[in-house]
């Protein structure tokens, strides 16, 4: 994915200019929000897979999962991934992208929206991320003739209040006979993997740019801090746990950029490399950001865990991210069963194959 | 802080080509009788010698060098491809890897023109083998600490001391040996060593035997007894060998090799279970395969980093720190994976073998080439801790 490009450029003026993590962290209300908002949506950054012609500003695949990686690396605390993601989804299914923020359903893998006869959605959607503060959700549903994309308005749908790790909204969304605004049939081949594989590409990367952040805040609080009349830094334990935050954090990288580079030049969803990868990314990144965040807190001590330092916020939403689209354990059952199926000695082939 | 870079490198057709050709010519290999792909004790297999010299008619040793010493110029991603389908097929590559991988570039890098054209074109016809000589009895992570003196005498030096854990001293042909030609200074310990060809079969050269616990036995001791090395065998600076190792490290440590030496187990295990595994052991074999795919992504990104004449040196130690910890914990992770599997009576499983032999070999896994501490103490330098 070679030097930035203008879309990501742009994307982190704004991040550092209007959601600085610490900025945020010491705000007293939530004011800025409106601010970040308004500023990604002038500049295109909320609706990057959505052409033109659709409400959208037309970026590529690549330069959309790079926004995403710096998303991830500001823990950025507003549905930009989910109204990219619901975007890209209408866009599947024809479907114009309305203004304002999105979010998508399902979220879970074993959660299934059902398309009824008379046109009406039925069925429950669990941990919709940000579904409280999005006025459009892209819904995924099964229907007599196969797989169909639904535009739904919040109003229509009933919700139930429950939160991520960070406390950011992940409610569930009751469909009950819900008229959709739209709908329109998805393309041949495109199911609710999918979308989970989408999913899992979107909360990879940004796993992995907040691992990013939290490695460089960790290093440099261990230059800062000193015990013992020396920096923590010199000592070769404290070295050696962020050598191996930094090899935590090169894994996710590379596989969060393998799967967003695979998916961005077009491998289709149903090829089993995409599969691999995606499902891939997601096993590791979550491991990751499990070993990861464990590090970066006891390198900073006590003063990592007060609400006032800026850690949890990445730590937290790193491990929240884990259990959207599908958590590791999932998709290592899934990934496993597949291993299973081609047999011994077709499993070489397949992690040679790219 | 540097900041770490894996972009995500595809191999281009041409090197899916060479890999489809290196399946067929190790399917022919193994149909011939020269290696059991079952078997991964590399080392006990047939003739190596003969092996070599196939794959040097291939132009598959020494193929990233200049065409002038018979190379082929080809990429390091070719390379790649061909390292990774002859590691998981258990070639029998011991002849040749050493030199192709670093003893080849190091001559081409610090050799005199005169060593260069004798030696090169030989290791790629596959006719010669090399060792390394670092590790003494006094001197392991800690290589500046090396004692074996070469004492500058008419036209060359003697060399005196005594080599260690020299990995197939006692069949190689050449040695690139670390040898002290001053006192470290007060400024800089690392300051007196110089690098050195060694013809092992110069006068004043024993190499005694040491059985490892695996039964294999590679490892040597190597004594030198004022055995004469001619001048222009010497390998770079007098006195400066720490100003070239770090270069080489890039190239020994991100291989596929750094990761697949007991891929058979995984293969083993997959069969084992069977197309219908139960939950435990499907979620098992899936983070297996996320986890082993996401390293070959590292390693694959840093061949193209040399590729594009790179110097990944912290790249390449995460790779080799995080590979050679999964490879050793391979085995105990396939052991708890398999525990359940029902044995039929009479009929022992090839996991079992399998598994024994790669507990044998674990330990080794993460001590050779850099443990993981001075690994450690790399990329926290990387890092700008030290
Ligand atoms: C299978 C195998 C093949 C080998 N082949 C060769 C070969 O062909 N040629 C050759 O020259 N050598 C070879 N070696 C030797 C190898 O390079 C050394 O074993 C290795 O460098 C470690 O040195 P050592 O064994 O003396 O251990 P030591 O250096 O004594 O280390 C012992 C322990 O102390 C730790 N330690 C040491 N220093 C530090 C530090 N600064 N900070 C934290 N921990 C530290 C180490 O990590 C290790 O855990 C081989 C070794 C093996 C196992």
């Amino acid at each position: 994915m070679g030097e930035s490009s203008i879309v990501v450029e742009t994307a982190e003026r704004i991040f550092a200019d209007l959601c600085d993590p610490q900025t945020v962290n010491s705000a007293k209300d939530d004011t800025w929000k409106e601010a970040l908002w308004k500023a990604l949506t002038e500049n295109g950054l909320t609706l990057p897979w959505v052409s033109e012609e659709h409400g959208g500003s037309g970026a590529s695949l690549a330069d959309g999962f790079e926004l995403l990686s710096a998303a991830g690396r500001f823990a950025v605390p507003v549905p930009l991934a989910e109204t990219m993601l619901a975007g890209w989804l209408l866009s599947q299914g024809g479907i114009v992208s309305p203004e304002g923020a999105m979010s998508v359903a399902p979220v879970q893998p074993k959660d299934k929206i059902t398309l009824n006869a008379d046109g009406t959605l039925s069925g429950r959607a669990q941990n919709i991320p940000f579904a409280r503060e999005a006025q459009h959700f892209a819904v995924l549903a099964h229907g007599a003739k196969g797989v169909t994309i639904a535009l739904v308005a919040a109003k229509d749908c009933r919700r139930e209040d429950d939160e991520n790790l960070a406390g950011e909204p992940a409610d569930n969304l009751v469909f009950d006979k819900t008229t959709p605004l739209k709908t329109g049939s998805a393309p041949k081949d495109f199911d609710q993997t999918a979308l989970m594989l989408m999913g899992c590409v979107a909360r990879s990367l940004q796993i992995a740019g907040s691992l990013q952040y939290m490695l460089t805040r960790s290093v440099n609080y261990s230059q800062e801090r000193v015990a013992f009349e020396k920096k923590i830094s010199k000592f070769q334990a404290v070295q050696h746990n962020l050598a191996k935050l930094a090899g935590e954090t090169a894994a996710a990288v590379a596989a969060a950029g393998s799967a967003a580079e695979t998916v961005a030049t077009g491998t289709p969803w149903n090829d089993e490399t995409t599969f691999l990868e995606a499902a891939a990314a997601k096993i590791r990144c979550a491991e990751a950001a499990g070993t990861g965040s464990a590090i970066a807190h006891q390198v900073h001590g006590a003063i990592g865990f007060t609400k006032e330092y800026v850690l949890h916020r990445f730590s937290l939403r790193t491990l929240g991210w884990r259990d959207d689209f599908g958590n590791e354990s999932y998709w290592a059952v899934e990934l496993g069963n597949r291993v299973a199926r081609r047999g011994a000695d077709d499993l070489w082939p397949l992690v040679a194959s790219r | 802080m540097s900041s770490l870079t894996f972009d995500p490198i595809r191999l281009p057709e041409t090197c899916q080509a060479l890999r489809r050709e290196a399946r067929a010519f190790l399917s022919e290999e193994i149909a011939r009788g020269t290696f059991d792909p079952n078997n991964p004790r590399r080392g006990d297999s047939a003739d190596g010698r003969e092996f070599a010299k196939r794959v040097a008619a291939k132009g598959w040793i020494g193929m990233t060098w200049p065409k002038k010493y018979g190379g082929r110029e080809r990429s390091f991603l070719e390379r790649y491809v061909l390292t990774e389908e002859f590691r998981v097929a258990n070639a029998p590559t011991g002849v040749y890897f050493t030199a192709d991988r670093q003893s080849g570039p190091t001559i081409i890098r610090y050799g005199s023109e005169k060593i260069k054209a004798d030696v090169l074109p030989r290791i790629v016809k596959g006719e010669i083998q090399f060792c390394i000589g670092m590790s003494e009895p006094g001197s392991g992570s800690d290589l500046f600490a090396a004692k074996t003196k070469a004492t500058k005498t008419e036209g060359g030096y003697l060399i005196n001391g005594t080599k260690i854990w020299t990995s197939n001293a006692h069949k190689s042909d050449y040695m690139i040996g670390l040898f002290r030609t001053s006192a470290p200074t007060k400024e800089n310990r690392r300051h007196g060593l110089t690098s050195f060809l060694v013809p092992m079969k110069t006068k004043g050269i024993t190499c005694n035997q040491i059985t490892q616990m695996s039964g294999q036995r590679e490892f040597n001791e190597v004594v030198f007894q004022d055995a004469f090395i001619p001048e222009d065998h010497v390998l770079g600076e007098i006195d400066g060998a720490w100003k070239q190792a770090t270069t080489e490290l890039a190239y020994e440590r991100s291989g596929p090799e750094r990761f697949l030496e007991t891929y058979y187990v995984l293969t083993e295990l997959v069969r084992a279970m069977g197309n219908n595994p139960d939950v435990r052991s499907a979620e098992g074999i899936g983070r297996l395969v996320a986890q082993l795919h996401t390293l070959r992504r590292m390693s694959v990104s840093v061949a193209g980093m040399l590729e594009a004449g790179k110097e990944p040196v912290v790249e390449a130690s995460i790779v080799k720190d995080m590979g050679t910890l999964w490879e050793q914990a391979l085995p105990g992770n396939a052991r708890t994976l398999a525990a359940f599997i029902e044995q039929e009576p009479g009929n022992q499983m090839p996991l079992k073998k399998h598994l024994a032999y790669a507990t044998k070999v674990a330990p080794k896994l993460t001590i050779q080439g850099g443990t993981t501490e001075v690994l450690r103490g790399i990329i926290a330098r990387g890092l700008g801790l030290r």
